[in-house]
């Protein structure tokens, strides 16, 4: 088997006494779609601190394309090609939404701050460079983020947008693999359709490797090629969709003991 | 025959219909953000190209020494572009990358002393001045670099803390540095020359033309650094630097998962913050002709937060406009019957913006004056030494000529000999009453307010008129602090600043 684009081996991570994330091992290959699941306080946004470094593991070991990038810091981690969503938005709200995207690309760019108060033809080449390349990303949702839009301050746009934008912002890391954090939480039926073909486009078009954490059973229905569930940091199922939805564990996790004796 | 009405989708193609995109993009168009005299200016000054903006300011600091011969107004010229500077180089720290740096004034301490010890008969070393001040700015960036080291780890509170504790320790190393004994081995070393700092400090020598302790000179010193690095920074601003700046001060977190390495960022913030405080020390050391450690207390830095806070923080042309605005008032209320004619236009200015409807304003004017009349009469009745004070306005101190002295005279209440006897009592106990007046009025509502507030502004007057106008040291910052009170009240993000959205 080729090296998986993502691995967690044995990951292990606990705040005082609790073991939010318990000898997790997890594969994603390349251009593959997993979801995670579990129910709230399973540990599914701690594996995503974990792997972009804003948390960092008490054991275990975390590869990006059979590299090590544990123990690095989270903005070198990005740089190496891991890029995330937020599941409560962090949004840059002050600044226009282009601004958003081309922030994202600091990582990409090289002109010195002398470089820049001069404006000497690198940080001038650069500046248009990312310029096109946010414009290029915006132009990923269709209508949604583009003309006008560019240049109104983040804050003004609508929830479905800002969720747009944060995934906008996310793929101007130019990463391999993407991390979404709950991308369809708080969206109406509609959307979360919209969100869940956006996904599917992110991987054919974008040929990104994706990691979701959802709880639209769904949007993880449709778009998943694999799916892990957690519970109390311990992985408990992993399969296609069916497998994992009709594991006894998962739905005992999900709706307790009795439920799963009656059922 | 009637008009038939208007048909849908008939109207004219400028105003799009309701509801749908077109409508939305362009809403720009239907904001008329804030009218009269003020937002008029305010809208001439953002759309007024940066460019032009920087010539016309240049320009006129420029041209005051040519214009007027008056060695005061000049002097006030120079240091309002020491202000400039000072504040420009504050704003990067604070404005652009929120950080809530209170050291600031250590780094222009800092410039200023190593440039006097390079320049003066303190060590024997008279430095040219390309050699100096470059060294002088490299070795303040540099001094940037270190102390943010420490506490790059830290945002918010515990920066702010941490920060004005290296203020402290350069305040002490600067007022007691006369006998420093390196490790202990016993020979004393004066390295700032102590409580009455270093003295005689060569001018700066520019182009082979020694420059003479005239303001004038360092008009155009402090002017042309102040251009260069006003177009630096604007560069920098639209730049890569510039934006991860503004996106840290937005979320640190998000910054960093975004790939901005944020540690090396508040770094080179603070540094570049500094390296322009550089510039200044060196300008002052050299203006003043020496440096004494009382300069660069804290009283300095809140002035220049107060600059960098009126104007906007973030807006570069907001904090030059807030440091010329400061410093000029600062000046004007030194000396009484100026401050005097700050104080009533403010009042004045701010009941007429305020009050509304017109016949609450009218009824409000009328009962303020027949208030301060009725008391005058009441008091002249009962004692007549009084209202025998010498309440005027002018230039010849207190002479009791023109409208506005007769006004004056009628409506307020001002002993005898007050200010020659200094005796401040009457107007101290006013100024406590204004204060429970002003808290009272904000606990009552409706028309006891209006009631309330008419003696209310009259206490305060007399605490104006009886103590404050012959105090300006203590004044000066009072009204500084009213003024900034009022405008954090009316426009939190300063004249300038772009109104900021937290969480919606």
């Amino acid at each position: 088997m080729a090296t998986p684009m993502l691995e967690l081996r044995d990951l292990t991570v606990s705040f005082g006494g609790l073991t939010a994330v318990d000898k997790l091992n997890l594969e994603v290959g390349e251009n593959e779609i997993v979801s995670l699941i579990g129910p709230n306080g399973a540990g599914k946004t701690t594996v995503l601190n974990l792997i972009t470094g804003v948390q960092k593991p008490d054991s275990g070991d975390i590869f990006l394309g059979g590299e090590s990038v544990v123990g690095l810091a989270p903005h070198k981690i990005t740089q190496r090609g891991i890029a995330r969503t937020f599941q409560s938005l962090r949004l840059f709200l002050n600044m226009t939404v282009k601004e958003n995207v081309m922030a994202a690309q600091y990582g990409h760019t090289r002109a010195t701050i002398v470089e820049q108060m001069l404006q000497l033809p690198r940080a001038r080449r650069e500046e248009r460079e990312i310029n096109a390349f946010a414009e290029e990303k915006l132009a990923f949702f269709g209508e949604r983020l583009m003309g006008y839009r560019w240049d109104q301050p983040a804050y003004s746009l609508s929830y479905a947008n800002r969720r747009r934008l944060e995934i906008a912002r996310a793929t101007a890391t130019r990463p391999r693999v993407l991390l979404l954090d709950e991308p369809a939480a708080g969206m109406n039926p509609v959307e979360t359709h919209e969100i869940a073909e956006l996904i599917g486009k992110l991987r054919t078009e974008g040929g990104f490797t994706i990691l979701l954490i959802e709880h639209d059973m769904h949007v993880v229905e449709s778009i998943s090629d694999r799916v892990v569930a957690l519970d109390h940091g311990v992985k408990i199922a992993e399969g296609t969709f069916e497998q994992v939805a009709t594991d006894p564990r998962v739905v005992e996790a999900y709706l307790g003991t009795k439920a799963a004796a009656t059922k | 025959m009637a008009d038939a009405p208007t048909p849908p989708g008939s109207q004219p193609a400028t105003s799009p219909q309701i509801g749908v995109d077109e409508w939305v993009k362009r809403s720009g168009e239907r904001i008329t953000g804030p009218g009269g005299i003020v937002g008029g200016s305010l809208r001439l000054a953002t759309r007024t190209p940066p460019a032009v903006l920087l010539a016309l300011f240049v320009g006129l600091a420029c041209v005051i020494p040519v214009l007027t011969s008056n060695g005061y107004v000049i002097g006030v010229d120079a240091d309002t572009m020491l202000y400039v500077l000072l504040a420009v180089g504050l704003n990067v720290a604070v404005g652009w990358a929120g950080l809530l740096d209170l050291g600031y004034v250590a780094f222009y301490g800092f410039a200023a002393y190593f440039y006097a010890e390079l320049s003066s008969a303190h060590y024997n070393l008279h430095w040219p001045t390309w050699q100096s001040v470059p060294l002088v700015v490299a070795a303040t960036i540099l001094l940037g670099f270190v102390l943010a080291l420490p506490s790059r780890r830290l945002s918010g509170d515990y920066l702010a803390i941490v920060t004005l504790f290296f203020l402290e320790i350069f305040n002490n190393f600067t007022s007691n540095g006369y006998a420093w004994d390196w490790l202990g081995f016993g020979a004393k070393h004066d390295i700032t020359g102590g409580p009455t700092g270093i003295n005689n400090v060569d001018p700066f020598r520019v182009f082979g033309h020694k420059l003479t302790n005239s303001p004038t000179d360092y008009v155009w010193v402090a002017a042309a650094g102040f251009t260069v690095v006003a177009i630096l920074f604007a560069f920098v601003n639209k730049s890569r630097t510039g934006r991860a700046w503004r996106a840290l001060r937005e979320d640190q977190l998000a910054a960093e998962v975004m790939g901005i390495p944020v540690k090396w960022l508040m770094l080179l913030a603070v540094a570049v913050g500094a390296g322009v405080a550089g510039f200044a020390g060196a300008v002052n050391g050299a203006y003043y002709q020496g440096v004494f450690p009382d300069t660069f207390m804290f009283p300095l830095l809140i002035t220049i937060y107060a600059m960098v806070i009126l104007g906007g923080a973030g807006s570069l042309g907001g904090v030059v406009f807030g440091a010329v605005v400061v410093n000029v008032l600062l000046e004007i209320l030194r000396t009484p019957y100026q401050a005097r004619w700050v104080f009533y236009a403010a009042v004045l200015i701010g009941i007429l913006a305020k009050v509304r409807p017109w016949r609450l304003l009218a009824a409000f004017l009328v009962a303020t004056a027949a208030f301060g009349v009725i008391v005058n009469e009441i008091v002249g009745a009962l004692w007549a030494r009084g209202v025998a004070g010498p309440i005027a306005v002018g230039p010849t101190s207190y002479a009791k000529t023109g409208f506005f002295a007769t006004l004056l005279r009628h409506w307020m209440v001002l002993p005898a000999k007050t200010y020659t006897d200094a005796n401040y009592a009457y107007g101290n106990y006013a100024f406590v009453l204004a204060i429970v007046l002003v808290l009272a009025s904000t606990v009552v509502t409706g028309w006891r307010r209006w009631a309330l507030l008419v003696p209310t502004l009259w206490v305060a007057a007399f605490a104006w008129e009886n103590t404050l106008i012959e105090q300006a040291p203590t004044t000066r910052p009072l009204l500084l602090g009213v003024i900034l009170i009022v405008l954090m009240a009316t426009r939190p993000a300063g004249l300038f600043g772009q109104t900021r959205v937290e969480v919606v």
